[in-house]
């Protein structure tokens, strides 16, 4: 395994002397100048999760979003296009939308009144003798690259580079398991975003997701009191396996310990005698697919660098500070799964946002953890756990246990290479 | 089934039986036990029909959408064994709290699912937050409904909706 720990080293950067493969170095986490260097070589460039389709459903609709620290109106014009655009008026850059959300063919800037579709369009401008003519060479800004799969949207503000797919790899494979719990084959995120404001970097957050060790200890209050089985997903024992899906993905793979007990819905804490109707319609569109697909469950996956889909519920993290981001958390919600949905967004508020008995704590952790690592000395932050027994899987896919850090370093693979990269 | 929603319209006279000084009174406990992190105080003041709504500027319908704090009886149950068990990290340590009402109104009568009819109150409040990470200072409006219940009040319905529920919020471990 030395050789594997080696092999991180040794790109010439300064990057080489911050990240090694068993370990990364505090400053990474306080730094503000590397942190000015991550918007521009990761949020500002490189696929960023921004919201879904279904939060713009109509023409007209539109939602404000954040996409590293600039201010993002996703909308849907008369045509049914979509479009990020940024709210800045191209005359003196005052916001041109200050509601959360609604529904506008326009958006009219406050300040002089310029008036611009919702597909960006300058389409007037007051007293336009000043200008000697009616037309402007001007439009609002927008995310230059927009894709979306499966109804989730990204956007890249590099104007080339890999597609979305490509950037995917792998875990686009875990967002078509998410949206195969739905007897249409199909999510929705309309149940709204709880605003979680974290006083911690965005990578710790990042690096938790898929950290299978901590559940045990950060969870204990809530698995001890509710007797939930989760919490032996994540033991010592388990059975489930840290899959390091490339591209800065990785993902819990719960399966193995699902296909234990084989039971459809246990990985919803539920049974199938309590959601007839779903599970009704899932045999009916799976056929015998739909057993295997209700015994496994949902993703919990990482998505670099922002989307994290854990089972019933869905995190977009966006940055503000070096020392602060901002977490939003909804309910998925599954078409024509009316049953399931209700009881998603019940679990999902107890579990998430400010108040949620388990992001909370997670949020204490990142929080104090923020606040450990103004502490300079031992310099780094360990990420070896695993190292000993990773293996690569029938896939291709470097493995290792349900407690390694298998994810953290994948994570911290691909950001070296995005840090480093030519622009 | 206590009703979720609170609109005015639907809201009958102010009740009898209600004694100003006696519900000033009993928000004010209500205020020192959840200050106090005095959990099983707080948690004997509520009926079996509770809920306790912190909602988020967008929601209409909580069962569809999602709310910081959207908590049944049973979920209250929930929710303060975690913090009893001392490794609730967002509230171990708790809080130091201390939070004022005001502008406290009597707002007329709501039926509920036992036959008699709550007094709905509403109250402004101000909460300063005291823990390692600092000092926050939380307010809002918050909305009652009290019950009378073998001679006592209890509390049937409690919904604080912050001033600031549009925006990122940090972590609300305490009883708000």
């Amino acid at each position: 395994m030395t050789s594997l720990i080696e092999s991180a080293a040794a790109t010439g950067s300064p990057y080489d002397k911050l990240i090694k493969r068993d370990k990364v170095h505090g400053s990474l986490y306080t730094d503000s100048a590397i942190f000015t260097e991550e918007l521009r070589r990761i949020w500002y460039r490189t696929w960023v999760f921004v919201g879904h389709e279904s939060e713009v459903a109509q023409p007209g609709d539109y939602v404000r979003k954040r996409l590293g620290l600039q201010d993002v109106i996703m909308t849907r014009d008369r045509d049914g296009e979509l479009h990020l655009l940024l709210n800045r008026c191209a005359h003196r850059g005052n916001q041109v939308c200050d509601d959360a959300q609604g529904n506008s063919s326009t958006f009219r800037c406050p300040y002089h009144g310029w008036t611009y579709r919702n597909d960006g369009e300058l389409v007037g401008f007051p007293f336009f003798k000043g200008y000697g003519q009616r037309k402007l060479d001007l439009s609002l800004g927008r995310v230059p690259r927009m894709d979306t799969y499966r109804g989730f949207v990204f956007g890249s503000f590099a104007a080339d580079g890999p597609g979305l797919v490509e950037h995917l790899g792998a875990a686009a494979g875990e967002i078509d398991r998410l949206a195969q719990l739905s007897p249409e084959g199909a999510v929705e995120l309309t149940a709204g975003w709880l605003q979680h404001k974290t006083r911690a970097n965005w990578k710790l957050l990042a690096e938790n997701e898929t950290d299978g060790y901590h559940p045990q200890f950060v969870h204990g209050s809530i698995f001890g009191v509710t007797g939930s089985p989760i919490g032996a997903l994540y033991s010592d024992t388990s059975t489930a396996v840290t899959r390091d899906l490339g591209q800065g993905h990785s993902e819990n793979d719960l399966r193995p310990e699902f296909r234990k007990f084989a039971e459809p819905m246990r990985w919803f804490g539920t049974t199938e005698a309590r959601v007839p109707d779903y599970v009704a319609a899932m045999r009916e569109h799976y056929g015998e697919e739909a057993d295997k697909i209700m015994i496994e469950g949902g993703p919990h996956v990482m998505i670099f660098p922002n989307l994290f889909i854990a089972e019933i519920q869905v995190f977009n993290i966006q940055p503000v500070a070096v020392g602060e981001c901002i977490q939003y958390s909804t309910a998925v919600q599954l078409v024509a799964a009316p049953e399931l949905n209700r009881r998603m967004v019940s679990q999902c508020m107890g579990s998430v946002g400010p108040a949620g008995m388990l992001l909370a704590d997670d949020t204490e952790m990142y929080e104090r953890n923020q606040l450990g690592l103004e502490c300079l000395t031992p310099e780094w932050l360990d990420v070896r756990r695993g190292l000993n027994r990773e293996k690569v899987d029938e896939g291709g896919f470097t493995v290792g246990g349900a407690t390694d850090e298998t994810g953290m370093r994948g994570f911290w693979s691909h950001y070296k290479m995005l840090m480093e990269a030519e622009l | 089934m206590t009703t979720t929603l609170d609109d005015h319209a639907t809201l009958g006279p102010v009740p009898d039986g209600f004694d100003r000084w006696e519900v000033e009174q009993f928000l004010y406990r209500e205020a020192r036990y959840a200050d106090e992190s005095d959990y099983d105080a707080w948690e004997a003041l509520w009926t079996e029909d509770a809920l306790y709504w912190v909602p988020v500027a967008a929601t209409d319908d909580p069962s569809r959408t999602m709310s910081v704090i959207y908590d049944n009886r049973s979920r209250i149950a929930t929710r303060l064994k975690q913090v009893r068990t001392g490794k609730r990290y967002a509230q171990a340590p708790p809080s130091n709290l201390r939070r004022l009402l005001s502008n406290i109104e009597f707002l007329g009568g709501r039926a509920n699912s036992g036959g008699g009819i709550d007094l709905e109150v509403g109250a402004n409040f101000l909460v300063l937050e005291s823990r390692a990470r600092g000092n926050h200072l939380w307010g809002g409006r918050t909305t009652y409904r009290l019950r009378r219940c073998d001679g006592d009040l209890r509390l049937a319905y409690k919904k604080v909706v912050l001033v600031d529920n549009g925006q990122p919020i940090p972590t609300l471990g305490f009883l708000i």
